[in-house]
């Protein structure tokens, strides 16, 4: 039942995005304070597990003194955990804004690939970035081919950095603890936890190059029309 | 070393041990384990009563480490666990038949002790050409691996060997060589992981099946929680180090010389999950770490296969290239980089030389 009321939804809301005039800003009202706030914490939780995360990969260069003196790594790795946390609960809440939110909130999380409509925008948007067309298909939140990139690059691989990343503390919190109860069967996929360290490791990269593409997509469009909000 | 009617108890007492000896032996036991006050006199009783456990142990494609590891235990002596303790009905390493009158004693444990005896397996089938491999007694070994298996209790996989893999089923591979539990699925088995895994621990978990006559409690890899349920990193004294942010850059450095963590030298404690950091090796003299090198994670799943034991980073073998995540990450948002500034730089011109687009879009109400 519920799942059918979700479709129902679902289909509704997308029916308001294809609704929307495509004339209008970017920043009219379209990202409401919920998704602004969640983006901006996301963001910085996000910038904080990066760095901490590449340098709990490299080790830090070696402190002077007694190590009781010192509790750097500690303090690094603390900062990761609680960005986690903060990353966790924040996608969480954005996930629970998307079903009760307006229809923007939804997109980074329906994808509707089964859509012929939905290519035939992908493929306007990719010949408009190739210099191959004029005007933009949509102006309204994301474009199509904007919401592909969220979904594949941003909103799976978090996903995946959150339960490879709880499952790892699991590993340290140990095995009796709710977060190794609750993911530790990442284990039976990978059973040596060193592949676990691998993949997650491999996910900050996949999020460094969505950054990259991110912000330049931003800053294009902010450049490109003086209305157009940076969210 | 056929008939195992008998009990320990009676075999001490047989040897000349005295009663107040064998208590000792109970409650020096069920310290080790960790057990509480009254499991000596449970295992004390249990010893009196129960006939002693046959085991098997076979041997298929392995290097013999996980035996030489398990003659060495202290706590309980190896001579206690296999004079006294279990009946080891066969054992072709250490055992003084041979030839048709060894294999006789298969048959004959399978027959005898049908769904009683403990099959301990060192080692792996190799299962290629046949499982050729491999021939033991002049068959496959896998055909006497899975024989055994068929009437056994419970099967031990003792080491990395029967566990994971190990050595011979490292890339590529060549024999087909595959840990216990991909051919052996209708029995319990216990992964003892490790090469070889720490003798206190093997010996420690023959007590507990020969005392209380069932498995431990074993974790979601099979392996018994009570020895693998932290990781090296957990119990490791050199962990103040790491927490600390003092690591070890060179082999010879001076914190080398002053112990720090291992981390950036490659160890895999933080990712293995074994009992040297807090039980260590040779009667507790040392372990890696102690030495002054890092853990391999040779507990591990497929640890021949992550590149060098010397690199904090795994390396990564997928589509012909051997990088680790790094490299593989920086390369490909470098790639990303210079595209978004190809494109920008296009962008840049395309709007200098569309200057009319521009100013009818500006005239257009937004």
């Amino acid at each position: 039942m519920f799942a059918n009321d979700m479709l129902d939804r679902a289909r509704k809301l997308l029916a308001t995005v294809d609704a929307e005039p495509t004339e209008r800003s970017i920043g009219a009202g379209i990202a409401c304070a919920p998704v602004r706030l969640w983006h901006w914490v996301n963001a910085a939780a996000i910038l904080m597990l990066s760095v901490t995360g590449y340098v709990i990969g490299t080790g830090t260069p070696a402190m002077s003194g007694e190590a009781s003196g010192n509790f750097l790594f500690g303090y690094i790795r603390f900062a990761h955990f609680s960005a986690g946390y903060v990353l966790s609960i924040g996608f969480l809440l954005r996930i629970y804004w998307a079903l009760i939110g307006n229809a923007h909130a939804m997109q980074i999380f329906w994808v509707p690939l089964w859509r012929k409509c939905f290519w035939r925008e992908v493929y306007h948007e990719i010949r408009w970035y190739a210099f191959l067309t004029v005007e933009p298909e949509r102006r309204v939140g994301h474009n199509r081919l904007a919401q592909l990139a969220m979904f594949f690059m941003f909103t799976q691989t978090i996903t995946f950095m959150v339960v490879t990343g709880f499952a790892l503390y699991g590993q340290g919190a140990g095995t009796d603890s709710w977060q190794y109860k609750l993911f530790g069967w990442v284990f039976s996929i990978w059973p040596n936890s060193q592949d676990v360290h691998t993949w997650h490791h491999l996910g900050l990269w996949v999020i460094v190059a969505f950054a990259l593409v991110h912000i330049y997509a931003v800053v294009r469009e902010h450049s490109r029309r003086a209305g157009a909000s940076l969210l | 070393m056929g008939g195992a009617t008998e009990t320990f108890y009676s075999v001490i007492r047989r040897q000349g041990m005295t009663r107040r000896s064998f208590h000792k032996f109970c409650s020096l036991t069920a310290a080790s384990l960790g057990l509480g006050p009254l499991a000596a006199s449970s295992i004390a009783n249990a010893l009196e009563t129960k006939p002693r456990v046959p085991v098997i142990w076979l041997h298929g494609l392995e290097c013999t480490c996980c035996s030489e590891s398990f003659i060495r235990s202290a706590h309980p002596l190896i001579k206690d666990v296999l004079l006294s303790m279990i009946s080891l009905d066969y054992d072709d390493t250490i055992m003084a038949a041979a030839g048709h009158q060894a294999e006789a004693i298969l048959e004959e444990t399978r027959a005898k002790h049908k769904g009683m005896y403990v099959l301990a397996v060192e080692g792996n089938p190799p299962l290629n050409e046949g499982g050729m491999f491999c021939i033991d007694g002049g068959k496959p070994f896998i055909e006497k691996l899975r024989s055994m298996a068929e009437e056994a209790m419970a099967i031990i996989a003792w080491g990395t060997c029967a566990s994971w893999g190990c050595v011979q089923a490292a890339k590529p591979n060549p024999t087909g060589a595959v840990p216990i539990d991909k051919v052996i699925t209708n029995k319990p088995i216990i992964k003892v992981p490790g090469c070889p895994p720490i003798a206190e621990v093997m010996s420690g978990l023959v007590t507990f099946i020969t005392t209380f006559g069932k498995l431990p409690e074993l974790d979601r890899q099979g392996r018994p929680s009570m020895f693998y349920s932290e990781r090296i990193h957990d119990k490791c004294y050199r962990r103040s180090h790491f927490d600390a942010g003092q690591f070890v850059e060179q082999w010879d450095d001076k914190y080398a010389r002053k112990g720090y963590c291992l981390y950036k030298m490659g160890c895999k404690g933080p990712t293995t999950y074994n009992a040297c950091s807090a039980l260590r090796w040779n009667g507790g003299v040392s372990f890696p770490i102690q030495s002054g090198h890092g853990c391999f994670g040779c507990s591990e799943d497929g640890f021949w296969d992550k590149g060098s034991f010397y690199d904090r980073l795994t390396t990564i073998r997928q589509f012909g290239i051997e990088e680790n995540a790094d490299q593989i990450g920086m390369a490909a948002a470098g790639v990303v980089g210079l595209t978004v500034a190809a494109h920008a730089a296009v962008t840049a011109v395309k709007r200098l030389t569309h200057k009319p687009d521009r100013a009818a879009q500006k005239s257009k109400p937004s």
